[in-house]
């Protein structure tokens, strides 16, 4: 804007967008204390803002008393699999809606939009019943192969919207020197697009990090469970163990929040560049 | 001409033969062209069997169920009931509170996110110290799962140990606990609270993107006119951004819409079925083992939404008119 900034203005902004920011850190903030609080203390009052005695118990007792390091595992090799299969598969497809019209193209981009649009129960019940006959129950590879499919629609859509910032001449120029179309899209495209592609990993990433319903769905032995079917036990038993909970709670967010803080930038490119380009 | 249709003509193992010799393809553009769709059906191959199997088949066999009775403790009638399954929804006593409750739920999460989102965006248009952080900063809750944020905020708004009810008191707002979750008027205050807290971010970046794209020189022009700062706010910054926040605003009423997470996590759909949204009435029904009502209920999930979208559609259309 053009008006020079006033004082009264000056303030207001840096008072809301300071509000705005301790309101949005806050529930982290009290996650961690309660995390660090001895299992006791969190249910005594007055409420210390900042633990009386830091204590790791609620992390050693998530580690000794269950499988927790055993379901990080699990989560991050179904997690690091499946977002690196569907974004590899969703450049492919991003590339050919971004750069080629053709009949049924509008048709693909609309049957990817609708799965977003699906509630996820819907399909649940034949899922099932279909990961039975594949033999893929309780087994990674068969969440693996689902969360593949969930990332696609979306991480295609948001790839659509980074290759139209790429000029066609760059691919057209390196196939005339005789690059096959696929390794022209590998060589040249890709290194330029690498922020995108890698926004769109992390996307893929943190949602199959953090799906649940699914899950809990398919997975039943320990060895084969992931972090959010440990985190919605706590809710299922009568008595939530709040210690237990917010250690496991922090330990499912700092790994996301790390990834998250080096890629928002790009991210927030992505978003506004493939998904409301439509 | 003959030339081109020769080549554009080979058999069905030429295939092979046309991706051999490359060097010939800039001659023949008609080959070329059906060589490049069979690399592009290729490329998007993946994607549709991905797609096609683990999403489409699913669904549509699930919307088949919608039409059937079909519950998992009793498998021995699979008879198809027509409408049967919406007609027992629809006639359900609570049907009518779920309906209204995933209004209120869509509505009081939007209309707030929009509103602070657009605040935010507004703060953070002018360029200062430290603005790339606070973008980063402020996209914590991206990071966190929706069944986190309800667990989060489960505990934050606890009746007992939890800190908003301690926060409130020190203030001198309240002089006792709220049975936040526990009361069906607080608990639905609840999870709206915890939605806006979950969706302002993405409003925030999408208005700014949308902020930054408006041309210094229709302020510019405005201020030469001796445009305010609210005239100009309503004369050039709405109208040039209005089709990026309809857009924006469709396609989180579907997310909203469609989100049981937080209420599954805080609520469960309580106290006594009082925050269910259609979402959560269908986990609620599917856990039940109702597969024939949960996907009679998806079915009308699908068609509302695909409402939505169409005019999420029509609004590109209307923007790209535009240019």
């Amino acid at each position: 804007m053009i008006n020079s900034p006033t004082l009264i203005g000056r303030v207001s902004k840096i008072v809301f967008l300071g509000l705005c920011l301790i309101v949005t850190v806050f529930p982290l903030y009290w996650i961690v204390v309660t995390s660090l609080k001895e299992p006791g203390a969190i249910y005594s009052l007055p409420l210390d803002y900042w633990p009386k005695q830091l204590s790791l118990d609620n992390y050693i007792g998530l580690f000794t008393k269950s499988d927790f390091g055993q379901y990080m595992l699990n989560s991050l090799v179904v997690a690091l699999v499946a977002s690196s299969v569907a974004t590899l598969i969703s450049l492919l497809s991003a590339y050919v809606l971004a750069r080629f019209q053709f009949s049924g193209r509008g048709a693909v981009l609309g049957a990817f939009l609708i799965t977003q649009m699906i509630p996820g129960f819907i399909a649940l019940g034949p899922l099932y019943l279909m990961m039975t006959d594949f033999g893929l129950v309780d087994s990674k590879t068969g969440l693996i192969l689902i969360y593949i499919a969930i990332c696609i629609p979306f991480c295609t859509i948001m790839l659509r919207g980074f290759f139209e910032n790429v000029p066609d001449a760059l691919e057209e120029a390196a196939m005339i020197d005789g690059c096959s179309r696929l390794s022209a899209l590998f060589r040249v495209i890709v290194p330029v697009m690498l922020p995108g592609i890698a926004a769109s990993f992390v996307f893929n990433f943190v949602n199959c990090w953090n799906e649940l319903f699914l899950s809990v769905t398919l997975m039943n032995s320990d060895s084969n469970k992931t972090i959010p079917t440990a985190l919605a036990g706590f809710i299922s038993s009568f008595n939530i163990d709040w210690g237990s909970m917010s250690a496991a709670a922090v330990l499912t967010v700092v790994p996301t929040l790390v990834i998250f803080a080096f890629a928002s930038k790009f991210i927030v490119q992505g978003l506004t560049a493939g998904s409301v380009k439509g | 001409m003959t030339l081109d249709v020769k080549q554009a003509a080979p058999p069905p193992s030429g295939r092979k033969a046309a991706l051999s010799e490359p060097g010939r393809g800039s001659s023949s553009k008609r080959r070329f062209n059906g060589r490049t769709a069979l690399t592009l059906l290729a490329f998007l191959a993946p994607a549709a069997v991905f797609v096609g199997i683990f999403t489409y088949y699913p669904m549509t066999a699930g919307s088949q169920m919608a039409f059937r009775n079909w519950n998992l403790n009793d498998l021995s009638d699979t008879s198809w009931v027509g409408f049967g399954n919406f007609r027992s929804l629809f006639d359900a006593p609570e049907f009518g509170t779920i309906v209204r409750n995933t209004v209120v739920w869509v509505v009081g999460s939007l209309v707030p996110q929009v509103v602070i989102g657009f605040a935010v965006a507004l703060f953070l248009k002018r360029r200062f110290r430290m603005r790339g952080a606070y973008q980063a900063m402020i996209f914590f809750p991206w990071a966190v799962s929706g069944f986190l944020i309800g667990m989060l905020f489960r505990w934050m708004f606890n009746a007992e140990f939890g800190v908003v009810n301690d926060l409130l008191m020190k203030a001198g707002l309240i002089s006792s606990p709220i049975p936040w979750l526990s009361d069906p008027g607080f608990a639905m205050t609840a999870i709206i609270i915890a939605n806006i807290w979950y969706g302002v971010t993405f409003f925030a970046i999408m208005i700014l993107a949308a902020l930054q794209s408006v041309s210094d020189e229709m302020y510019e022009a405005a201020a030469l006119d001796g445009a305010g700062k609210v005239r100009t706010f309503f004369s050039i910054t709405l109208p040039s951004i209005s089709t990026t926040l309809a857009l924006t605003i469709l396609l989180r009423v579907i997310w909203i819409f469609n989100f049981p997470d937080i209420i599954f996590a805080m609520t469960g759909g309580g106290p006594a079925d009082q925050t269910h949204i259609i979402t959560t009435y269908m986990i609620k029904i599917t856990q039940e083992g109702d597969y024939g009502k949960a996907s009679a209920l998806g079915l009308i999930v699908m068609v509302t939404l695909m409402l939505f979208a169409a005019f999420y559609l029509m609004a590109v259309r209307f923007r790209k008119a535009d240019r």
